[in-house]
């Protein structure tokens, strides 16, 4: 099979969408010029120079836009350059897209997908670096989905811009140019369905979004220490299929989980307490989060290696769940 | 379209509609049987009969947490918004929504909003979605004076204009956002003037007047119809009753109010209109007003007879369970 970057499969998704479906359109900042910051939405306007909107500056509008056209039947696909712009969006994401089917009581249908580019990938600090996942994940109505691989990324890319609600879609900007192996031919990953991406034994370590291959790194480590782990990717985390991710902590008897964003109140919170409740006789230690300190992103890199995780706060988290 | 005496007759009734359904939804609440608050829309009345005057079934209407007026104008059905009023499972929105959230989808009118500017972003978008997909169908936007403050107002209106959309922006100046006088919190007097700084046309009109709203509405929706592009039409206009139920109304004279409601009342204003041209008669008057009495009664018996939700109701719609995706 080919190997081809994460934002080259995002922007196959795109275009396989585009051609299979009229009602999908693109709109955001910038993408048409340069196909966007990252190039997913390149070539598009090439193909359809009338289903793609490159807008002012204004996120709340452009949300808006999106939530209405979606409301008359569209199919927007919308690209904020930065997660950190949508909060300038939250009413239209939190009290309009996610609320309106239950508000009108099932009337309304809000296939919208909100492209969100997250996370640390060159230095720019607290404004351009956040993740922001359990936001999303705290709102009724939004589903929440984070790849990890271009394989994923694509597949989930399908399933989002075909879902009939709202999805935030979080890129991890450190990942847009990993590569991996991704089929030529349409396939789609549905929804709360994670994935075991590294098969062991001995702890099961939770890994969301741009963590999953800092886990693999530590896997690879942790072997030579004699661990063996497991490497669980929810892929989505609303809906959040902590059925897989259960029955593996069920077998190891051991749980770690990571994410890149702050732990405090984060994705992995909710994860933790669930494996709380519904694994707690099969827990041989506590489980444990892997996580940014509770601070915002800051710019030296010496600053940010101290806020953000790699392999080795993975490791000594597994580690401490062994000993 | 023409304000001749067929269709006055049709608005002449509309307005009442919306006014008598909304004096039996404050009973009700008195009542007990409707909960939660109100916010309602008489005083108004004109603007949504005038402007949804000029719309097809297929033109989209959006809403303020002040749309019982809306609605109505566009076609909800009357007994099933009183039934949502009432909180029952015959509601227009299955009593998910209330008084804030009615919807009717059926007839395009996509919900009153609970957030002020609210519709106004999501409003432009079905404008974008009728320019793609090159259909003629108008979007029309209510939103109050208030929401003129709010960035979602400029930016709708940005998107509108940059884009030529087939969009009417309506904004019902009543002159208070909530309890404060707007002279207090904006610095131009009138929401027209702002449509310049979006480069369409702007219009200010009388809100009172049937007349002058239809004939401005008019004007815009055959502009967004016919690829003009978007018109903001200020209709300058008074709620009769407080900002919500409970109102206790200090930041306005008791004078102030019953000025309006007997000099400037869009219903009597519209009745002597048609009256002057000998289209309306006293006892065609009262025919309308026991009609339309009727029809509320029989809203109110819908929503009495209709059972109230099941609790496990609450879990359904947040999404569309049933979907699967597919290759």
């Amino acid at each position: 099979m080919r190997t081809i970057a994460l934002r080259d499969a995002l922007r196959e998704a795109l275009h396989e969408e585009m051609a299979r479906d009229d009602s999908v359109f693109v709109i955001g900042e910038d993408v048409i010029a340069h196909g966007g910051p990252y190039t997913v939405t390149r070539g598009i306007a090439d193909n359809w120079p009338d289903r793609i909107f490159e807008t002012p500056i204004a996120e709340a509008g452009i949300v808006g836009l999106g939530v209405g056209a979606a409301l008359a039947g569209m199919r927007p696909v919308i690209e904020i350059m930065y997660v950190d712009f949508i909060t300038c969006a939250m009413d239209e994401v939190v009290n309009q897209a996610a609320k309106m089917r239950y508000m009108t009581g099932g009337q309304a249908s809000v296939p919208l997908v909100i492209r969100l580019p997250c996370g640390p990938a060159r230095l720019v600090a607290a404004q351009h670096s956040q993740i922001m996942e359990s936001w999303f994940m705290h709102v009724p109505g939004l589903q929440v989905v984070a790849p990890s691989t271009p394989y994923d990324a694509k597949g989930l890319m399908k399933t989002a811009i075909r879902s009939p609600d709202p999805v935030a879609f979080f890129e991890y900007k450190a990942l847009y140019v990993s590569e991996g192996a991704v089929p030529e031919e349409d396939y789609v990953i549905p929804f709360g369905k994670a994935d075991t991406k590294r098969e062991g034994e001995d702890a099961t370590v939770v890994a969301i979004g741009g963590m999953v291959p800092r886990a693999l790194e530590a896997g690879v480590a942790l072997e030579d220490e004699g661990y063996d782990i497991e490497v669980v990717d929810p892929r989505t985390l609303a809906p959040l299929d902590m059925e897989t991710i259960c029955q593996s902590v069920r077998r190891t008897g051991r749980a770690v989980v990571c994410e890149m964003d702050s732990s405090f109140a984060g994705a992995g919170a909710e994860i933790a307490a669930a494996l709380a409740e519904q694994c707690f006789h099969d827990l041989r230690a506590p489980v444990l989060r892997v996580g940014s300190p509770h601070v915002p992103m800051p710019f030296a890199e010496e600053l940010v290696a101290a806020t953000v995780p790699d392999a080795g706060a993975i490791c000594a988290a597994v580690r401490k769940v062994m000993a | 379209m023409t304000l001749n005496a067929e269709l006055s007759h049709r608005l002449y009734k509309d307005m009442w509609r919306i006014r008598l359904f909304e004096e039996e939804a404050i009973r009700q609440t008195g009542l007990g049987a409707v909960k939660g608050t109100l916010h309602t829309y008489c005083g108004e009345e004109a603007v949504a009969v005038a402007v949804c005057a000029h719309l097809r079934d297929d033109d989209y209407v959006l809403g303020t947490h002040r749309s019982h007026g809306h609605c109505l104008a566009k076609g909800a059905p009357m007994d099933r918004m009183m039934a949502e009023l009432f909180g029952r499972a015959t509601g227009s929105c299955r009593a998910k929504g209330g008084s804030m959230h009615i919807a009717d989808f059926s007839r395009n009118i996509l919900g009153a909003n609970g957030i002020v500017a609210g519709g106004i972003g999501p409003g432009t978008g079905t404008a974008l979605a009728s320019k793609i997909r090159k259909s003629d169908q108008v979007s029309v936007v209510f939103f109050g004076d208030g929401a003129a403050a709010r960035g979602p107002f400029h930016e709708g209106l940005l998107f509108g204009s940059l884009w030529k959309l087939p969009v009417v922006y309506v904004c019902e100046n009543n002159g208070y956002q909530q309890w404060v006088p707007r002279s207090n919190v904006a610095v131009v007097d009138s929401v027209a003037d702002m449509a310049a700084s979006y480069a369409m046309p702007g219009v200010s009109v009388d809100g009172q007047d049937l007349e002058a709203v239809h004939d401005a509405a008019g004007e815009a929706v055959v502009r967004a119809r016919t690829g003009g592009g978007p018109t903001l039409i200020e209709a300058r206009t008074y709620r009769f009753y407080g900002h919500s139920l409970g109102d206790i109304e200090e930041y306005r004279s008791r004078e102030e109010v019953d000025e309006w409601r007997e000099t400037r009342d869009p219903i009597t204003l519209f009745s002597a209109w048609m009256k002057e041209r000998q289209w309306l008669g006293e006892d065609e008057d009262e025919a309308i007003r026991t009609q339309v009495k009727a029809e509320v009664a029989q809203a109110v018996a819908f929503a009495e007879a209709s059972p109230r939700p099941e609790p496990e109701d609450a879990m359904t719609d947040v999404l569309d369970t049933a979907w699967r995706v597919s290759a």
